[in-house]
């Protein structure tokens, strides 16, 4: 089918199966490789993407539920030139090792800020308790979104 | 098809990075974290080679059988499927393997465990891949099996190699030092305990996966994940019958390993493919459910400890067992045995021991290296029997460690002499300060309604490196480029620790240099030079010292060549004290003159831009008089790192629910090269303990595993982990680059005999079978009247 949507604020439209799933159109048709595939069973969160500003798992999703949606994958997150400053805040402090949960992880933590512009850890631990990581246990990756809360939240003010 | 020449050279597109001189013992954030935050970093799962091939495997449906008819034919000529191979297409010995080389690539005849593979597919599509494998057929006739290790050890015991001399048994070994067990009847106390540890399985989140081509010459090559490339070239070379030097392999950052990728996963299948593809790449990336299958896991291990001390609380004597299963084939279990039988006795003077270790093989999954290599299992059944001990003659439990702790020139339980630094007392009296054990009597008090708490802790130490026999060596490379710009060729894998990220800081000190002026080549066959693996706590230990060394050479010969410039310049003879190494560029200092260091590499040869140094570890020159056949194992090492960790538990007794509230890791892993980096690696090793401890419970039945998703194996989540303390002792270690010593594996050692005494000191019982989960917890409670106690 001939699908029509927005990529990372792109207007993009492809001829694909129906029931493709997302994480494969994206990784496979579309080279966008920052979506991870890790469980392929929705418990991991490594294949996030943002669906209309709101997190995903793109290995759950059928490339047909994309049709005139607004979706963001990580490498549509960045300024030119630049980081956002969630993927600064994970550099700076740490958030990243094996980098393989990472991608879900910021566009996760995206989400998570939009909805809830300043949260505790324990709320950060909430949000984030979809995405597994097994390299950090979760410390850094918790600092880094305080940091990286604490600098959006004086930009607003 | 991926070009070779792409070879990953960092690159930082045009987002800004730091131009500040880079410096040994500051935080730096790692290099790596810009590409792989952006989605850029290419894993071995991220290629996808033009008109590619997916290649999958025909899994057994048997723990142990014979192969009685293996039909191929319908699959064969399906439409899109380009090969099926058997075992009648391996043309080598058919053999993977590092010390005992007993596994098939592809299964010739028997099959020893659930999942083993059988055949192999190449396909132009995920979904024909799908239906050739459901097409073969293959007939079975089903054999006895053996999944009980002490069964397996049975005289009448199924056994699974009948050439086998000592059976089922794979590896055995005693030490034995003083008077041995006999002086058990000497102490005035004794404790004992018995331990059973399950399965864990690594959970990397990047299962294995690659991609191989053939190329034009007859060269097989491969981009893995893979934490072995140099070692996995020997090993296909002879499984495979192609020789060494026909394998590139090349290894970009891993998604994670923790041993798990210590060894051929993928590769040989790939290899095989590549083969007969007709030059047109394979893909293959393991599923989660096939991970679990196919995959190595951490060797289970039954324990039985008794352990005596003096009036005193001075420990005397040490009897232990330790009985491990590697499954069906060997892989690194002998290593891993060896490993827990040299730490059996935990970081304490006990002048009298008998340690017995044997490893089986039996028809459940292979067990290998596990971040930890067996360590953790006996750090939980020595620290346990220490707490048990510790409270029958009176002691708390900190300072009867810190009674019986190792010193610099003490000799461990297993007779070896620490020559190199130990400060296993100073990390006990650093927690013996802290207000986390101060304070944990108030706190146990104060515990909220419906929840008891409790304080925990484990002394721990883990050797550094590969022991006396298998060479722990390194190949450092560097090379100034003639743009001025230094190329960083790295042999030993990245697999997620930052340790490539660490050479350029250790570059960047020597030479004056940021990360903007440097570039990485990460490991591949072809450009950078052989390393051992990336394991044993021995990375950036061994690979850094290397680099050192590299890098003071090329430091050399710049100022030489600059002070000739200098000289012409200047017209005069002047002194190397002179020149100065600064970001770019060279300075004299007398004069204030520069020159770039691109001139500089304008006026060298090839061969001098390029330095490489190869370097080997010291070891332990040690002569045992017992355990002489764990030697070539490993036994005894040189180098350790030592730590101590503390939790404080909060226990629900109408759930059984175990919260670890508070973690402290003191740890002393020698000087840190980069804090943040080194805490990554503690709180990182610490948050799996937790998950061996208290979620991961691994469940097989009859060599079938019943955990095969994350909805069965329970990951810790951010929910589970606690905020984590680091403290560091630093202590200066000669033979590690800048004093360091290893740091990948001391913080998953305690963890679980941390959390075991807090809930024994909670619940007045210790739970000695398995994961310790809530359902356990709450039985427990139950049994003893304490469910749901106010």
């Amino acid at each position: 089918m001939r699908l029509n949507f927005m990529l990372n604020g792109k207007e993009t439209i492809v001829d694909t199966q129906p029931d493709r799933r997302v994480v494969d159109l994206l990784r496979e048709d579309l080279g966008l490789i920052g979506a991870k595939e890790c469980c392929g069973a929705g418990e991991c969160g490594a294949c996030t993407i943002l669906v209309n500003g709101i997190s995903r798992l793109s290995c759950l999703m059928l490339a047909a539920q994309l049709e005139g949606m607004e979706v963001t994958t990580i490498e549509g997150v960045a300024p030119e030139g630049g980081f956002d400053i969630v993927q600064q805040a994970f550099i700076d402090h740490g958030a990243v090792q094996c980098g393989f949960c990472t991608p879900g992880m910021v566009l996760a933590v995206m989400d998570l800020l939009h909805r809830n512009p300043q949260p505790t850890s324990t709320e950060i631990r909430e949000g984030l308790s979809g995405n597994l990581c097994r390299c950090t246990g979760y410390q850094k990756i918790v600092e880094a979104v305080l940091a990286a809360a604490a600098l959006l939240n004086g930009r607003r003010g | 098809m991926p070009t070779w020449a792409e070879s990953k050279i960092m690159h930082h597109n045009s987002r800004l990075i730091t131009s500040e001189p880079l410096v040994i013992g500051r935080s730096a954030p790692r290099v790596d974290a810009l590409t792989k935050v952006a989605g850029e970093e290419k894993y071995a799962t991220d290629y996808y080679p033009e008109n590619y091939l997916w290649a999958g495997i025909k899994r057994a449906a048997y723990p142990h059988a014979r192969i009685k008819s293996l039909d191929i034919s319908q699959a064969k000529n399906m439409a899109g499927v380009i090969s099926v191979l058997t075992s009648q297409d391996v043309l080598g010995s058919n053999r993977l393997g590092i010390f005992e080389k007993d596994q098939p690539i592809l299964a010739d005849g028997i099959v020893r465990h659930y999942g083993e593979a059988v055949a192999l597919v190449t396909a132009e599509t995920k979904e024909i891949l799908e239906q050739a494998l459901a097409a073969i057929m293959v007939k079975y006739e089903p054999l006895a099996a053996v999944f009980d290790p002490e069964e397996a050890v049975a005289k009448d015991a199924v056994v699974l190699y009948p050439g086998r001399a000592d059976g089922n048994v794979l590896l055995r070994g005693e030490i034995s030092c003083g008077r041995g067990a006999e002086a058990l009847v000497d102490c005035a106390f004794t404790a004992e305990v018995s331990i059973a540890l399950n399965w864990q399985d690594h959970a990397f989140l990047e299962t294995e996966a690659g991609v191989a081509w053939l190329e034009e010459d007859g060269t097989i090559a491969m981009i893995a994940s893979t934490q072995t490339p140099f070692r996995d070239r020997l090993e296909l070379a002879e499984a495979l019958k192609i020789p060494p030097n026909k394998f590139r392999v090349r290894v970009p950052y891993l998604g994670g390993a923790f041993g798990g990728k210590d060894g051929i996963t993928v590769q040989g299948f790939l290899a095989l493919a590549a083969q007969h593809s007709g030059g047109r790449a394979v893909k293959m990336w393991y599923s989660r459910e096939e991970r679990f299958l196919a995959g190595t896991k951490r060797h289970p291990a039954v324990m039985k400890y008794t352990l005596g001390c003096d009036r005193e609380g001075l420990l005397q004597a040490l009897d232990c067992t330790i009985l491990m299963d590697t499954g069906a084939y060997s892989a690194l279990g002998g290593e891993v045995l060896e490993l827990a039988m040299e730490h059996a006795g935990g970081p304490y003077c006990i002048p009298h021991t008998r340690i017995k270790g044997a490893v089986v093989y039996t028809n459940n999954p292979v067990a290998s290296a596990f971040r930890g290599f067996g360590v953790p299992q006996v750090a939980a059944a020595i620290e346990q029997v220490v707490d048990e001990l510790a409270k029958i003659v009176g002691f708390d439990s900190l300072t009867f460690r810190l009674k019986n702790a190792v010193r610099r020139g003490s000799v461990t339980p297993a007779g070896v002499l620490l020559t190199q630094t130990v400060g296993m007392g100073e990390c006990l009296s650093k927690v013996q300060e802290h207000r986390l054990w101060r304070e944990r009597q108030s706190w146990q008090k104060s515990a909220p309604p419906f929840k008891r708490r409790g304080v925990g802790l484990a002394a721990c130490y883990h050797a550094v490196g590969f022991g006396p026999v298998i060479p722990d060596y390194a190949n450092a490379k560097l090379e100034l480029t003639t743009d001025g710009r230094i190329l960083v060729s790295v042999g030993v894998v990245d697999m997620g620790q930052g340790n490539a990220s660490t050479y350029m800081q250790i570059v960047g000190h020597i030479l004056f240099q940021g990360y903007d002026n440097m570039e990485l080549v990460l490991p591949n066959t072809s450009r950078t030079l052989p390393s051992a693996s990336s394991s044993a706590s021995r990375t950036t230990f061994t690979y850094g010292k290397a680099l050192t060394e590299a890098a003071n050479i090329l430091k050399e010969r710049i100022l030489a060549r600059a002070l000739l410039l200098f000289s012409f310049q200047l017209l005069e003879q002047l002194s190397v004290q002179d020149l100065v190494l600064l970001p770019g560029r060279i300075l004299h200092q007398p004069s204030g003159r520069e020159v770039p260091l691109k001139m500089i590499a304008g006026f060298m040869d090839h061969s001098e831009r390029i330095a490489t140094y190869s370097y080997t570890c010291p070891v332990n020159k040690q002569v045992l008089p017992t355990g002489k056949n764990l030697r070539h194992h490993g036994y005894p090492h040189r180098v350790f790192s030592y730590g101590v960790q503390l939790v404080r538990l909060q226990v629900d007794t109408l759930t059984g629910e175990v919260e670890v509230c508070d973690l402290l890791n003191c740890i002393d892993a020698g000087c840190v090269l980069n804090p943040q980096v080194f805490e990554q690696q503690i709180q990182g090793g610490a948050a799996q303990g937790i998950g061996y401890a208290l979620f991961e419970d691994f469940a097989l039945q009859e060599g079938k595993i019943r955990t095969n998703d994350f909805s069965t194996y329970i990951l810790p989540t951010a929910m589970d982990i606690p905020n984590m303390e680091t403290v560091v002792v630093s202590l200066a270690e000669d033979d590690g680059p800048y004093g360091m010593k290893g740091a990948g594996e001391i913080s998953i050692d305690g963890v679980l005999p941390a959390i075991a005494n807090g809930i024994a000191a909670i619940i007045g019982t210790r739970i000695t079978r398995g994961t310790l989960t809530g359902e356990k917890i709450l039985l427990t409670l139950r049994q003893a009247g304490k469910e749901a106690v106010r």
